[in-house]
């Protein structure tokens, strides 16, 4: 039976995609050698790229929303347009309306009460999703374009492809990525997963933020597990967190320490369980692997 | 009675798609003529909301029923309000739309009682 | 003047730049928390957040009495967040991005909006007298950019001198919201390729606002050369270099400000928030 296992943290930069890079050599190392289809739906941070290294075999371009766009030539400046936009998109300049595309939102608004129908709307490339070879396994990814909207909607284009794959291969597990926050692309990412690990800062602000992110994946039926990245910066933070999970009911899996090994491979472009698998961060994310594994194929 | 099964194609042959909002295509069936139509989905490409407008699509062909292998809880709620019956084939097993219309005239299809997956984004 | 504390990447620092240049700037500054999904500056500077007030969309309410399921609003609504289907009108809120374009063309004028609130904001003085507000997503809501809007939307209680925003991670929207209407915006980063792949993202954005843009690299010392090429390359002026310090890792822990922590940093911060004057000044000189 194919799972899905999500890496969130709620704040950014807590070490989501070091441990899942750590993951994929980990699972492509052990009983689920080419078992693991991986997905990146950090879109607006596309990191894992840069320590899988994949070989991109399939590029294709993402449609955004679309853009509203004022024919000049028909326009009678009656500035109808730029009253009924709540997204403060449309801009008088020099006598002329024009939209700014990186505010509109692509409602329409707009076209509907312009009297002369002077506006349309056009579709926006905003991105691009890939389906690669990496050296873990197929890893599919996704660069959205600065600045554009829907990375919900390219996150879960990332993640249905990513999961149409295992079911073709018969593979056991998508290994998913995920964003920071507790927003859209969060939700988009978290959707349908059987288990989310949450990797958590022993800090005032990575506590706060764990808790968001647990709510949300309550909200959506997600069960989570808990390990704490740089647990030894703060180990009050680190017990704090663990007391809290243990009120919630949520299963804490493992304590990593603040390693430099972990930016070391990440300049070498490694996993760091595959750059120096002896240091100490490096077997620390192994057992909470097994942690994991162990929860994943638990029957439910 | 007018059928509609989500499938990955454009014809009766065509492999049966276990999504909804996001199927490729819809094929529409007389289920006791056996006389088609194939259509693509609007909702493919939409942002958000690809069941609501999927499901307002299959209204608009004038079905009765439907078959697909899970319904987010907007296409639920939303089929639900057209009257249209939801019904479940398993997706894990391929087959064809065509193997899909024997199941369901051999009445062989449950059918759906509540929205079955988390549909958001 | 307002400077927006990006980074592109999550955790590279940009709370305690923030947070940090809030505490320099006098008694004229206003601080948005504009990392409504994972607001975390409240920490570090411990207003008494004494306002509040709920935001969210304008949701329509379809009247059942006047509504003839004629199917308009479904039409106009690019979300599909009104659906017309059979005898029946649904609206769906998660869908729903509150342009009002149902509600202002329903022929029958069935439809009226009502706030659907999706977040609040907070908002009052820290004990050194500068004011503060953030924003707060509600958990399960997936739009963070109304609720961006309407934090800097918010009628400050005094006109500040020097507003502050920190945004959120990433590159999408949100980040965008954050830095509109931006004078310059200070980009945190960290000098590792995850740091330098990320901080290129949002320095598109920069560009395509237009909004000049300086660079911060912190934890300096634990990765690569890859950022200083970089913004040697694109003309980016490296405006400060935080090294990675356990004592300043460890009191961020606590909840203690960088400046709390190392009050030796604070001539540095006073001279970053000089050096970023200076460039706006240059830029808006005829």
């Amino acid at each position: 039976m194919m799972k899905q296992l999500i890496v969130l943290s709620g704040k950014g930069g807590t070490g989501k995609t070091s441990v899942t890079a750590a993951f994929a050599h980990l699972a492509a190392g052990g009983r689920l050698a080419g078992q693991v289809v991986i997905a990146d739906a950090d879109v607006d941070a596309a990191n894992l790229e840069l320590v899988l290294q994949p070989q991109v075999l399939e590029t294709q371009p993402f449609q955004g929303g679309q853009v509203a766009v004022i024919d000049q030539d028909t326009c009678l400046v009656c500035g109808g347009c730029a009253d009924v936009c709540r997204f403060d998109a449309i801009i008088e300049r020099d006598g002329q309306y024009l939209v700014d595309p990186i505010a509109c939102d692509g409602c329409a608004a707009c076209v509907y009460q312009c009297p002369t129908e002077s506006i349309h709307m056009e579709p926006q490339v905003a991105g691009k999703s890939y389906v690669s070879e990496s050296r873990y396994g197929p890893l599919y990814h996704a660069n959205l374009d600065p600045g554009q909207e829907n990375s919900g909607k390219l996150v879960t284009l990332v993640k249905q492809r990513a999961r149409l794959r295992a079911l073709d291969d018969d593979r056991q597990l998508v290994l998913v990525d995920g964003p920071p926050g507790i927003g859209c692309p969060v939700i988009a990412a978290a959707s349908g997963a059987d288990l989310a690990l949450i990797v958590a800062e022993p800090t005032a602000a990575g506590v706060h933020d764990m808790q968001r992110v647990l709510g949300t994946l309550r909200h959506f039926g997600v069960p989570a597990l808990v390990c704490i990245n740089k647990a030894d910066i703060y180990p009050e933070g680190a017990a704090a967190i663990e007391t809290s999970c243990r009120a919630d009911g949520v299963a804490t899996v493992g304590r990593i320490p603040f390693d430099a090994t972990v930016a070391t491979a990440m300049v070498a472009g490694e996993a760091v369980t595959a750059f120096r698998p002896a240091a100490p961060a490096s077997l620390a994310i192994a057992a909470v692997w097994e942690r994991v594994l162990a929860s994943l194929e638990a029957p439910a | 009675m007018k059928l509609v099964i989500s499938i990955a194609g454009d014809n009766l042959q065509s492999p049966f798609d276990a999504r909804f909002g996001r199927a490729a295509a819809f094929c529409l069936v007389d289920s006791d003529t056996g006389a088609w139509t194939a259509h693509a989905n609007p909702a493919l490409e939409a942002a958000g909301g690809a069941g609501v407008q999927a499901a307002q699509f299959v209204a608009g062909l004038g079905a009765r029923a439907v078959v697909s292998g899970a319904y987010g809880p907007k296409a639920y709620a939303s089929l639900s309000a057209a009257g249209i019956a939801m019904h479940l084939a398993p997706g894990n097993a391929p087959r064809t739309a065509a193997d899909v219309l024997a199941q369901f005239q051999a009445g062989a299809l449950n059918q759906a009682q509540a929205a079955t997956q988390d549909g958001r984004h | 003047m307002r400077i927006v504390v990006a980074s592109g990447k999550g955790g590279t620092g940009k709370t305690t730049v923030a947070t940090s240049l809030a505490l320099v700037g006098g008694e004229s500054v206003r601080c948005l928390d504009c990392d409504v999904e994972a607001p975390n500056a409240a920490l570090f500077l411990h207003p008494v957040l004494d306002r509040r007030q709920e935001v969210g969309i304008p949701l329509p309410r379809v009247d059942t009495a006047l509504c003839t399921h004629c199917g308009k609003c479904a039409e106009v609504c690019q979300y599909h967040a009104i659906a017309v289907l059979g005898q029946t009108t649904l609206v769906f809120p998660e869908l729903c991005h509150g342009c009002g374009s149902c509600t202002r063309l329903c022929p029958e004028a069935a439809i009226t909006e009502h706030l659907h609130v999706t977040g609040v904001l907070e908002g009052g003085l820290t004990a050194d007298g500068l004011e503060f507000a953030r924003g707060l997503l509600q958990v399960g809501e997936p739009m963070a950019v109304p609720v961006i809007r309407e934090l800097k939307r918010w009628p400050p209680l005094r006109r500040p001198a020097l507003e502050i925003w920190d945004a959120p991670p990433g590159a999408s929207c949100p980040v965008v919201e954050t830095l509109r209407g931006a004078d310059f915006a200070l980009l945190v980063t960290e000098p590792t390729p995850f740091g330098l792949h990320d901080l290129k993202q949002v320095v598109g954005i920069a560009r395509a606002l237009e909004i000049p843009a300086g660079v911060v690299v912190n934890r300096d010392g634990i990765g690569d050369q890859g950022v200083d090429a970089y913004c040697a390359d694109q003309g980016l002026p490296i405006l400060l270099r935080i090294p990675m310090e356990r004592r300043i890792a460890e009191g961020l822990a606590r909840g203690r400000s960088l400046l709390e922590t190392a009050p030796d940093y604070r001539p540095a911060f006073q001279a970053l928030l000089a050096a970023i004057q200076d460039r706006v000044n240059t830029e808006y000189a005829p």
